[in-house]
C-alpha cells in the first residue's frame, strides 16, 4: 500500500497542513488530541473535503483540487473503525457484518464471513442484536464489518481509546492478527505511544495540524524517553510460566526472568520501564533484585539529560537509562559489558 | 341515542379519506425534504426553512386563498390543469391538497428531528462500507428514523381531520362532495336547531382524534422498546 497525502484544510484559526507519502502495511499516525488526526482520516476516507491538495492511494487519485477529482467514499474502498463502535442498531450482528460485504464487487470478495468469524471468535454472537454486546465484542464486530467490506486500506481512528486497559490489550492481537491474516494494510491513528509500538512499523508524527516527522515507533519511543515520565517502555513477550517460591519464572528468549506477577492464561505481554533497571560494572555479589542479567552495550543515545543504553542480553534487547554522570563513571561504550538488575515487581502486565 | 343522517356519514367518511390521502401523498415529499434539510447544506437554506414552517403560523384561510389563486381557472397552475381537463378547485382533491399543505410542516419536523438524532458516524460508516447516498437513506437513515416518520404521519393525519380554514375556501362546503366533518359541524352550528347534530359530530371528531393520538403513543412506545 502506498498512500500519498498533500492537503490543507482550515477551520477558523486552526489549519491542518498534511504532506506525507507512506508505504507499508502497518502505518501509524501519532499525535496529541486536537492535532488534526481525525480530520485527516476523514479526508482520506472521503468524508471531509480538503480545501486544496491531492490524495492518492496506490497510484489512484482519490482527491485532487487541481484536477477536480473527488472520489465519493463508497467508491474508495477505504474502511473505517472509529473510537466508538458504531454498529447499526437496527440490524443483528450478522447483518452488520455483511453490510459492506454485500456492497463489495464480487471480484473483490477475498475475505468471507466464515474466515472472519474464525479469526475474531464471534461465532456465538452472529444471531444476537447489537445492543447487548460488551464493549470488546462490539469492537470486534466493527472490525469484522470493516474487514468484510474487503477494503484496500483500513483506517483505525483511536480504536482502543474507549476501552479500558485490560480490554485494550486483549483487542490488539485481534486488530493486528486479522489485518495480517487477510493482508489488509492499515493506518492506525492514536495518541498512545504504546499502541503505536504494538501496532505499527512506521509512524507519521503530527503536532498542531502539521507533520513533525516520520520515523519508526521504537525510534519515537527513544526520542521521547527524556521527556516521558515513564521513560522508555521495554515490551517483553514472556512464555512458559513456572512457579518459583512465591514468585514466577518466565522464559524470555534463551534465559529466564523472575516476576512477582502470576500468568493469566492469555498472552503474557509485560512492560518494563528503562527507569526500573540498575546497571553495574562488575557482578554485585548479593542484591535484593531477583534478576541480574549479563549484557553487552550495543549502542547509546542522548535523551535530554539522560543517556539511553541499548543492551543485548541472552533473552533479547533492552533499553536502560542512566544519568550522564553515571554513564561516564561506568565508562559505558559500545561493546562494554555490564550487569542489569531488575526487581521482580518492576514488570507490569499489559492487559 | 345520537343518530347520523346520510350526510353526516358522508362527512365522516370524506374526512377520513381526505386525511389519509393528504398523509400518504405528503409522505414521500416529507421524507425527501427532511433528508435534504438534515443532510445537505446549500445557499438559502434559512429561507427554505422559514418557507417550510410558514404554514404553521399563517392563518389557514390565507393558505386556502393562496391555493385558490394558484389553482383557480386564471391561476398559474390552474390554467394549465384546466387546459388538460383537470379540475381541482371545489373537489375533494382540493380538500386533500389544503390539508397536505397545512400539515406538511408537522410531518417534516417530526421526520427531521428523528433524522438529525441519528449518529453521524453511522451514516459515515455506511458510506465507507460501499453504500451510495440513496442506499444509506434506505438502509440506515429511514429505518432509524421510522419512529419520526410514524409520529409525523399520525400527527399530520390528525391535523388533516380537523382542517377547516383552507378547505372551506379552496374546496367549498358542498355536502357529499367536499363537506368534511369540521365543515358539517360549522353548518349545523350556524343553523337553528342544529345543536344536537353539531354536538354529535363534535364527539365523533374528538373520538377520532383520540384514537389517532393513542395510536401515535402506542407506536412510539413499541418502537422505543425495540431500541
Amino acid at each position: 500500500m502506498e498512500l500519498s497525502v498533500r492537503v490543507t484544510k482550515s477551520f477558523g484559526e486552526f489549519t491542518l497542513d498534511a504532506g506525507f507519502t507512506v508505504s507499508g502495511s502497518r502505518i501509524g499516525i501519532f499525535g496529541e488530541s486536537g492535532s488534526g488526526k481525525s480530520t485527516l482520516v476523514n479526508m482520506v476516507a472521503g468524508l471531509a473535503r480538503p480545501d486544496g491538495g491531492e490524495i492518492s492511494l496506490d497510484g489512484e487519485t482519490l482527491f485532487s483540487a487541481g484536477r477536480r477529482v473527488n472520489v465519493p467514499p463508497e467508491r474508495r474502498r477505504i474502511a473505517l473503525v472509529f473510537q466508538h463502535p458504531h454498529l447499526f442498531p437496527h440490524l443483528p450482528v450478522r447483518a452488520n457484518l455483511l453490510y459492506g460485504w454485500k456492497r463489495c464487487a464480487a471480484a473483490n470478495r477475498q475475505v468471507r464471513l466464515d474466515d472472519i468469524v474464525d479469526v475474531l471468535k464471534i461465532g456465538h454472537l452472529l444471531e444476537r442484536g447489537v445492543n447487548n454486546l460488551s464493549g470488546g465484542e462490539k469492537q470486534r464486530i466493527v472490525l469484522g464489518r470493516a474487514l468484510l467490506s474487503n477494503p484496500r486500506l483500513l483506517l483505525m481512528d483511536e480504536p482502543l481509546s474507549a476501552l479500558d486497559d485490560t480490554l485494550r490489550f486483549q483487542i490488539i492481537p485481534y486488530l493486528r492478527g486479522a489485518c495480517e491474516a487477510f493482508a489488509i494494510p492499515y493506518l492506525f491513528i492514536s495518541h498512545s505511544l504504546l499502541e503505536m509500538r504494538l501496532m505499527t512499523d512506521r509512524v507519521v508524527v503530527y503536532e498542531r495540524g502539521r507533520q513533525a516527522g516520520e520515523t519508526t515507533p521504537d525510534e519515537l519511543a527513544r526520542l521521547r524517553m527524556g521527556t516521558s515520565p515513564v521513560g522508555y517502555i521495554n515490551l517483553l513477550r514472556l512464555t512458559d510460566p513456572l512457579p518459583r517460591g512465591n514468585l514466577f519464572s518466565y522464559a524470555w528468549g534463551g534465559s529466564r526472568l523472575v516476576l512477582s506477577t502470576p500468568p493469566n492464561g492469555g498472552e503474557n505481554l509485560f512492560e518494563l520501564s528503562s527507569k526500573d533497571m540498575i546497571l553495574f560494572k562488575k557482578h554485585p555479589e548479593a542484591i535484593s533484585a531477583r534478576n541480574l542479567l549479563r549484557c553487552t552495550v550495543t549502542g547509546m543515545f542522548e535523551a535530554g539529560r539522560k543517556v539511553g543504553v541499548e543492551l543485548a542480553c541472552a533473552g533479547g534487547r533492552l533499553v536502560a537509562e542512566v544519568a550522564g554522570d553515571a554513564a561516564r563513571e561506568l565508562e559505558l561504550g559500545e561493546g562494554s559489558e555490564v550487569y542489569a538488575a531488575i526487581k521482580a515487581s518492576a514488570f507490569r502486565r499489559l492487559g | 341515542m345520537p343518530s347520523f343522517t346520510p350526510a353526516d356519514i358522508d362527512a365522516i367518511r370524506l374526512s377520513a379519506r381526505v386525511a389519509l390521502a393528504a398523509t400518504l401523498v405528503s409522505l414521500p415529499f416529507g421524507v425527501a425534504v427532511a433528508y435534504v434539510m438534515s443532510y445537505l447544506s446549500f445557499r438559502g437554506k434559512t429561507f427554505v426553512e422559514a418557507l417550510l414552517n410558514l404554514p404553521l403560523t399563517l392563518p389557514p384561510v390565507v393558505i386556502g386563498y393562496l391555493l385558490l389563486l394558484l389553482l383557480g381557472k386564471k391561476g398559474w397552475l390552474g390554467g394549465m390543469l384546466d387546459a388538460a381537463g383537470i379540475r381541482i378547485i371545489f373537489t375533494w382533491y382540493a380538500a386533500a391538497l389544503a390539508s397536505a399543505v397545512v400539515g406538511f410542516p408537522l410531518l417534516v419536523r417530526s421526520i427531521r428531528i428523528a433524522m438529525e438524532s441519528i449518529d453521524e458516524p453511522l451514516v459515515q460508516a455506511s458510506r465507507t462500507l460501499g453504500a451510495r447516498w440513496y442506499d444509506t437513506l434506505l438502509t440506515v437513515i429511514l429505518p432509524l428514523s421510522l419512529r419520526g416518520v410514524v409520529a409525523g404521519s399520525s400527527l399530520m393525519f390528525g391535523r388533516s381531520l380537523g382542517e377547516f380554514g383552507a378547505t372551506i375556501i379552496v374546496a367549498g362546503n358542498i355536502p357529499g362532495v367536499t363537506q368534511t366533518m369540521p365543515l358539517a359541524i360549522y353548518d349545523y352550528a350556524s343553523s337553528p336547531g342544529g345543536e344536537q347534530a353539531a354536538l354529535t359530530l363534535c364527539l365523533v371528531s374528538a373520538g377520532l382524534s383520540l384514537v389517532v393520538l393513542f395510536f401515535h403513543e402506542y407506536l412510539g412506545r413499541r418502537m422505543g422498546r425495540r431500541d
